[in-house]
């Protein structure tokens, strides 16, 4: 069978549903009012916006008024790392993150770095879970703030929200978490999770690039980065971008646990299948991983090389590799659960969504062999 | 990133991949860390390369610049294949992106290496 595209690259980002942009076409040109003005014209969008905020908070067991909406997931976690740290600064310089959180997360903490902030970076294991135990020790009573991500988006690692976060909880510490890649595809409860702040995004789950939401939890007081209007409670400044809004609340009422399960299913027989390559090994763990993830590294074949083979029989990946980043590094995340710089440049992501299908995924099955064996038929390095 | 159609044309449908089993010489270039890795197999008569194949670990672009690479020493005397530059490759790919550059770097060093080899068994 033939695809036009068979798209595995929905941790990059997915399709707007159809639904989502039926929702959000009267607000570019029947509703395009601003919320912030007074008349009453401005009324159905503001109830839009909160109506919005209603849905998202509700998603996530949050109060309405602690959601605020930003930009997206990029910078919600700007806001956090640096809004945390310099509304606490006299109260401790100390951060901790994770060694595989995303670099928004990461560079944003080297900047923090550089304004005379430390930052612990936390080592993971083999399948990228942080120990509890070692953020027990890393916290000091100079920590303000602990951000690991939820659901990562390389190797798909769901960490324990719960423990993490019972842990910052006791030691009187803020718990930041990411969870742009896992929003809709597991079990998401701010007050259950012991969460005090996370980054939700919209164009992973459906609905429209540019829109994300940060949770901040009552009573936690934050220093602003973007300044003017005084929008979003006077922590995110700018007029709100409501059709983007609305199309996120609507992506969040469609998904549902169905979803979920049909993802688990697919993503469970593409691991199976590529596995039976020889030399092969799947990145991340096996249980608790994201339920549209699969990371497989193949021994002797370079990721990008794998990548385009894939694309020109129209299947869309990503890699790991160091030769497809602009810094011809291998991925940090691949690096930090061990992986060697061979087995690191050897890897693919393919990422599913609920649109993924069951021939679309017999497909790949297909080609990822044929593929694999043709790159190693002529790698200088492979002896098999 | 950013390839040329001719940088696809040889990832995709590379005219001498493989190995060359009855090969005079072999040269080697790269490493796995940096992610790349090239053999060059070469088969000379009367001081001309008549027959030349790659191997090679890497991404779209080495691949590709192997394949140049071959297709532009084949048929050259040794002397001729020794004044190939990464230039000439970068030349008939029409371009290549600038952190991609070294690619082509090492197809020239693995060919100079496989000439070296080729002499010192002479």
């Amino acid at each position: 069978m033939r695809f036009k595209t068979v798209y595995l690259d929905n941790g990059a980002s997915t399709k707007v549903d159809h639904k989502v942009l039926e929702v959000m076409k009267p607000y570019f040109t029947e509703k395009y009012a601003n919320a912030s003005s007074s008349h009453t014209f401005a009324q159905e969008a503001k109830n839009a916006l909160e109506n919005s905020r209603k849905v998202i908070a509700k998603s996530i067991n949050a109060k309405t008024e602690e959601i605020i909406f930003t930009s997206g997931g990029t910078e919600a976690n700007n806001l956090t790392l640096k809004g945390i740290a310099f509304q606490n600064k006299e109260k401790g310089n100390h951060i901790i993150t994770s060694k595989i959180d995303h670099s928004c997360v990461l560079e944003s903490c080297k900047w923090l770095e550089s304004q005379g902030f430390k930052v612990t970076y936390l080592d993971v294991d083999c399948e990228g879970f942080v120990n509890p135990n070692d953020l027990k020790k890393a916290i000091t009573d100079k920590t303000i703030l602990v951000s690991i991500i939820h659901g990562n988006n390389e190797i798909g690692t769901i960490q324990d929200l719960e423990i993490l976060g019972k842990i910052c909880r006791e030691k009187g510490v803020l718990f930041h978490t990411d969870a742009c890649q896992s929003y809709t595809k597991t079990e998401i409860d701010v007050k259950k999770q012991n969460v005090d702040l996370m980054t939700l995004n919209s164009h992973k789950i459906h609905g429209p690039k540019g829109v994300g939401a940060l949770y901040i939890k009552e009573g936690i007081k934050i220093t602003p980065w973007q300044h003017g209007g005084g929008h979003e409670r006077g922590l995110r400044a700018g007029t709100e971008n409501i059709h983007g809004i609305v199309g996120f609340a609507e992506a969040v009422k469609i998904a549902n646990k169905s979803h979920v399960e049909k993802m688990t299913k697919l993503r469970d027989k593409l691991i199976e299948g590529a596995l039976e390559i020889k030399d092969s090994r799947l990145n991340g763990p096996k249980d608790n991983r994201l339920c549209n993830n699969i990371n497989i590294s193949f021994k002797g074949v370079e990721g990008e090389a794998l990548g385009g083979y894939l694309d020109s029989k129209n299947i869309c990946s990503s890699a790991g590799s160091a030769c497809s980043t602009k810094s011809l590094e291998p991925s940090h995340v691949l690096k930090a659960i061990g992986l060697t710089n061979e087995e690191a440049n050897g890897s693919v992501r393919l990422t599913l969504s609920r649109f993924t299908t069951e021939e679309e995924i017999d497909y790949v099955l297909k080609v990822l062999p044929k593929v694999v064996k043709k790159l190693r038929g002529f790698s200088a390095i492979w002896k098999g | 990133m950013e390839y040329s159609k001719k940088v696809f044309d040889h990832f995709q449908k590379p005219k001498f991949a493989g190995e060359l089993k009855d090969a005079d010489a072999v040269g080697e270039e790269g490493n796995i860390k940096c992610g790349d890795v090239m053999k060059i197999y070469i088969k000379v008569k009367d001081n001309v390369i008549t027959d030349i194949r790659f191997k090679t670990y890497g991404c779209i672009a080495a691949i590709a610049a192997s394949d140049t690479l071959c297709e532009l020493a084949k048929g050259r005397t040794l002397e001729e294949a020794e004044k190939l530059t990464y230039d000439d490759i970068i030349k008939a790919l029409e371009k290549l992106p600038a952190i991609k550059v070294h690619c082509s770097v090492l197809g020239i060093s693995a060919l100079k290496d496989a000439i070296k080899n080729y002499r010192k068994s002479k």
